[in-house]
């Protein structure tokens, strides 16, 4: 971390960049917030761990407006979105100064409380073991089991943009990570009534407070159709089954073959709805469809859902599938 | 004072749902939220803190105000029927139960709000004492003690019991209603437990905000501060914070066309939305740092100048646990000069 | 907020409209309209003083806060001018005479037209530009019918263009051949068939030049609220002689919902009617 703050010191001194975004110290052990650090003396409360989940890039959309250079720290799958944002013509890759930061994984606290340990003060790491001094006495936790969802199935230790690398091991392979679609094939595999009782149940929790449209970097419209008055849906109410059958199902259509599947809107959700399964399953269907497809690799190939070739898919598909 | 066996409380429940609706923590897909009991349910009284807070049971998210029809030209308006029957809400926690209370000044205040006010008038609060308070915690900042909740009937979980004493009228009755479950308990267990979250609240890391700064200082001195510029950056603009808040109380009305008539409806609402104060002619916080004040300095500010220097926060600390951006009133508090 | 202004609706729920009947619609201007409303027995939904407001709804459509145009002496019906910018307003001018809406109010405070010291004995200046004259309208009237308990009456009152100018015929046929009131009109740009003052309501505020012994009622656009109150300051007037009505978001009308504070103030419950010492206390979010 301190070659990090070291090397935001020289580039703000130098001109390269007039501010810094990264993650500035929270007040407890695992609450750093997204920061912007204009200063050599601002970056004192720098700092880098395994709760900077936070993906930036999705900041970068604002800091691309602002005057000057904007250096930004992104983990391996953060420059997947900031690629993807390229492309679509919401950042500016000149105004960006990108240093890739290697990430072991970032971490889900709640996985952490919900095993029992509360009053938490302070976490080092030893190892593979969370050590946590909390009001109750000092407790232990494995770090792979503190792993956000999205680390289990990380995509690779790999940055795909960037000016310079700090802590990174590219081209390594993640160790041991699961199938990210096994969730998904699960659920292709109960029947329709078993799918819908699972997402309905997921889905009533919604409070519609857009916390995963907010922190979703594909989600950058200027206005969100949801936030129209136009719009004759019950936007910001609960009742009437609109979250179980429309909102999150719209946006997951309308991020369709943008998502990279970075997790910010599982990670965010504060009823812990696993929203990511249904970009998921989108994403399990254009691989199948139109060959594997990863958002965000690249900036200028065209996606599979905006583009035509004679080896796509017939629409009849639907119908073939339709009738498993 | 009584007490029960832990082990004997799906009968408690039982024996007070046959009677009254009964609203307590429900597990349901992983998450611990305020629900209607049923045989089936899963009860979740270990949870500390709930994600939504109990104030849906007094202010639900979203509520039809009345119905309208339009035959031929001709209105005909069909007001929402108000809560007739009493209602227990069981296991609120002390924060819960005095955020009710900050609820009350807004809509009980003349002019009264019926809705709300039937609510409360059949509402029955059980709340319970916190065994294990968490490090987000804050409500001894805002006086307030989760040792001794003060509802209409106050429990404490010791060991195996859980403990049940009757502070009100309302809670008396409910009481009798139950009597045969409960049995005669001695307070010495529930005063040592009580001496034993009192221990741990003085040890938790927020419980000594100072908050003498929203005294103090004059209105605009703290509007024209230059540290929400610096403080708001991270926000993303969700809704987080306010709808898992247990005093925000803002809301919308609007219209659901149901094609045989229009439901007016008023829900939960965020000032932290753009739209929020979106008019026709233009908007009077168009940037996320006003929006971003607006929330803040109305809990710590304005609703204390309107409401005898009553907070509009009671330091329950879900917002803490819930901001995507780890942004919170506490970052807030302690930035504005009240680091303890 | 001083004495009760619920105009007589304690213990009913606030939330709950009356249904009005549109019983007139003048075209003011290109996109102002009149209406007139009445309960369905025929008479006034209710009783309100100027400057105060209502919220008037086409269900499905939406609900917003109008001030009331007509006087509180007016014993017959309730007014709303209404310019067509938005969702609703634009619902409401394609309704007819017959149509239902619905309405609930009257709500905040009022100008302290019977308040001794505040306006009642007064010389009274009254400055609109636009619309803002729908709200002043109700106290202008209000004053005339009361006419013995105040001073001086002076409007100056502008508009973009000729056209534009709302309650043109009752400024003409009344206001004008009012013994003791003088009428000042502008527009903003040369007209062909316009004689009159053509230049900004603040330039010509200066040109007229007014004496300070008296109060100012003053409603219009912000933009030109801003350079009247500094046309006034410059001519002597004090922040303490000068009052205005604003207008912020309003859901519920009575203090709860939230959006329309400035400050710990709500415009619909301590407002829409400030004195400009007051506003200047408040945070300049409005």
């Amino acid at each position: 971390m301190q070659e990090l703050v070291k090397r935001a010191k020289e580039l703000l001194a130098d001109g390269t960049v007039v501010r810094v975004l990264g993650w500035k110290q929270g007040d407890l052990g695992y609450n750093p917030e997204p920061a912007y650090f204009n200063s050599e003396e601002e970056l004192k409360d720098f700092v880098y761990d395994g709760f900077c989940g936070a993906n930036l890039s999705k900041y970068m959309i604002e800091a691309c407006k602002m005057e000057g250079n904007t250096l930004v720290f992104l983990k391996p799958c953060d420059t997947y979105s900031f690629n993807q944002l390229i492309k679509e013509h919401r950042v500016k890759r000149e105004k960006a100064y990108i240093i890739g930061v290697g990430c072991k994984g970032t971490l889900d606290i709640d996985k952490v409380k919900n095993a029992g340990i509360k009053g938490i003060e302070s976490i080092s790491q030893d190892g593979d073991t969370l050590k946590l001094k909390t009001i109750y006495g000092e407790k232990e936790f494995p770090f792979n089991d503190a792993l956000l969802e999205r680390c289990t199935v990380c995509k690779g230790k790999t940055h795909q943009v960037y000016d310079e690398l700090i802590g990174a091991a590219e081209g390594e392979e993640a160790g041991p990570v699961g199938n990210r679609f096994e969730m998904v094939e699960k659920l292709e595999a109960m029947s329709p009534k078993e799918r819908f009782e699972f997402w309905q149940g997921e889905l009533s929790k919604c409070i519609r407070c857009n916390a995963c449209r907010n922190a979703c970097p594909a989600c950058s419209c200027l206005k969100c159709v949801f936030d129209s008055n136009q719009f004759d849906t019950a936007q910001k109410a609960n009742v009437d089954t609109f979250e179980e059958q429309m909102f999150h199902i719209i946006r997951a259509f309308h991020v369709a073959g943008r998502c990279t599947d970075c997790g910010e809107c599982s990670r965010v959700c504060p009823q812990g709805i696993p929203l990511h399964l249904l970009n998921r399953k989108f994403i399990k269907d254009i691989n199948e469809f139109y060959g594997e497809y990863q958002a965000g690799e690249d900036t200028d190939s065209r996606a599979p859902l905006t583009n035509y070739t004679f080896e796509d898919v017939e629409p009849g598909i639907v119908v073939e599938r339709g009738q498993k | 004072m009584y007490k029960i066996e832990k082990s004997r409380l799906s009968e408690l429940f039982a024996a007070i749902a046959a009677q009254e609706d009964l609203f307590l923590p429900i597990k349901k897909c992983d998450q611990a939220n305020y629900g209607l009991w049923t045989e089936e349910a899963e009860v979740d009284l270990d949870t500390l803190k709930t994600v939504k807070s109990p104030k849906d049971c007094f202010f639900p998210q979203s509520e039809t105000l009345y119905k309208c029809k339009n035959e031929d030209g001709k209105l005909a308006i069909d007001p929402a029927k108000l809560q007739d029957k009493p209602f227990v809400v069981f296991g609120m926690r002390a924060c819960d139960v005095q955020a009710v209370k900050v609820l009350d000044n807004v809509f009980l205040n003349d002019p009264v709000d019926s809705y709300y006010a039937a609510r409360r008038e059949h509402g029955i609060l059980v709340a319970m004492a916190c065994h294990e308070p968490e490090e987000t915690c804050f409500c001894k900042v805002f006086g307030i003690d989760a040792a001794n909740p003060a509802a209409d009937v106050a429990t404490w979980m010791v060991g195996e019991d859980l403990y049940w004493k009757a502070l009100t009228e309302k809670g008396e009755a409910l009481t009798k209603l139950v009597e045969n479950l409960l049995t005669d308990a001695d307070e010495a267990a529930v005063e040592k437990e009580k001496k034993q979250i009192q221990a741990i609240i003085e040890k938790l890391p927020f419980s000594h905000l100072d908050l003498s700064v929203f005294e103090n200082s004059e209105l605009m001195e703290l509007f024209d501060s230059p540290k929400w510029e610096e403080m708001y950056k991270p926000c993303l603009a969700c809704g987080t914070c306010t709808f898992v808040c247990p005093t925000c109380q803002c809301y919308d009305i609007k219209d659901f066309n149901t094609g045989s008539g229009v439901q007016r409806y008023r829900c939960w609402d965020s000032c932290m939305y753009s739209d929020f104060t979106m008019m026709a002619h233009g908007n009077m916080r168009t940037s996320q740092m006003q929006r971003f004040r607006q929330r803040f300095m109305h809990k710590l500010k304005y609703y204390p100048d309107n409401n005898d220097g009553m907070y509009s926060c009671v330091g329950c600390g879900r917002c803490v646990s819930k901001c995507p951006a780890s942004l919170n009133i506490v970052k807030v508090i302690k930035k504005m000069g009240g680091e303890a | 907020m001083g004495e009760c202004t619920c105009g007589g609706n304690h213990g009913r729920e606030m939330l709950i409209p009356m249904i009005g009947v549109i019983t007139d619609i003048r075209t003011e201007t290109p996109d102002v309209k009149t209406f007139r409303v009445v309960g369905r027995d025929g008479k006034k939904l209710f009783e309100h003083m100027p400057g105060q407001c209502a919220m008037v709804s086409v269900p499905g459509v939406g609900e917003a806060m109008f001030s009331i145009t007509s006087s509180p002496t007016n014993k017959e019906f309730q007014e709303f001018s209404i310019k067509r910018c938005g969702t609703l307003t634009d619902c409401l001018h394609g309704m007819s005479v017959g149509d239902e809406l619905t309405v609930r109010g009257p709500y905040g405070n009022a100008f302290p037209v019977e308040q001794e010291g505040a306006l009642k004995g007064e010389n009274l200046l009254f400055i609109a530009g636009g619309i803002g004259l729908a709200p002043l309208r109700s106290v202008i009237n209000y004053v005339l019918d009361n006419r013995d308990n105040y001073g001086t009456v002076e409007i100056l009152y502008g508009s973009r263009s000729a056209d534009d100018l709302v309650q043109l015929k009752e400024i003409q046929e009344v206001w004008c051949k009012t013994e003791g009131v003088d009428v000042y009109l502008t527009i903003d740009r040369e007209q062909e068939g316009w004689d009159g003052h053509v230049g900004f309501v603040p330039s010509y505020l200066k040109e007229i030049g007014f004496q300070t012994n008296k109060k100012v009622l003053i409603c219009g656009p912000p933009i030109m609220i801003k350079f009247v109150l500094a046309g006034l300051l410059e001519m002597g007037f004090s922040k303490e002689q000068v009052y205005t009505t604003l207008e912020l978001k309003m859901k519920c009308g009575i203090g709860k919902c939230g959006r329309c504070n400035i400050g710990s103030k709500y415009v619909c419950k301590d407002g829409p009617v400030f004195r400009f010492d007051e506003i200047d206390e408040l945070p300049p979010e409005y």
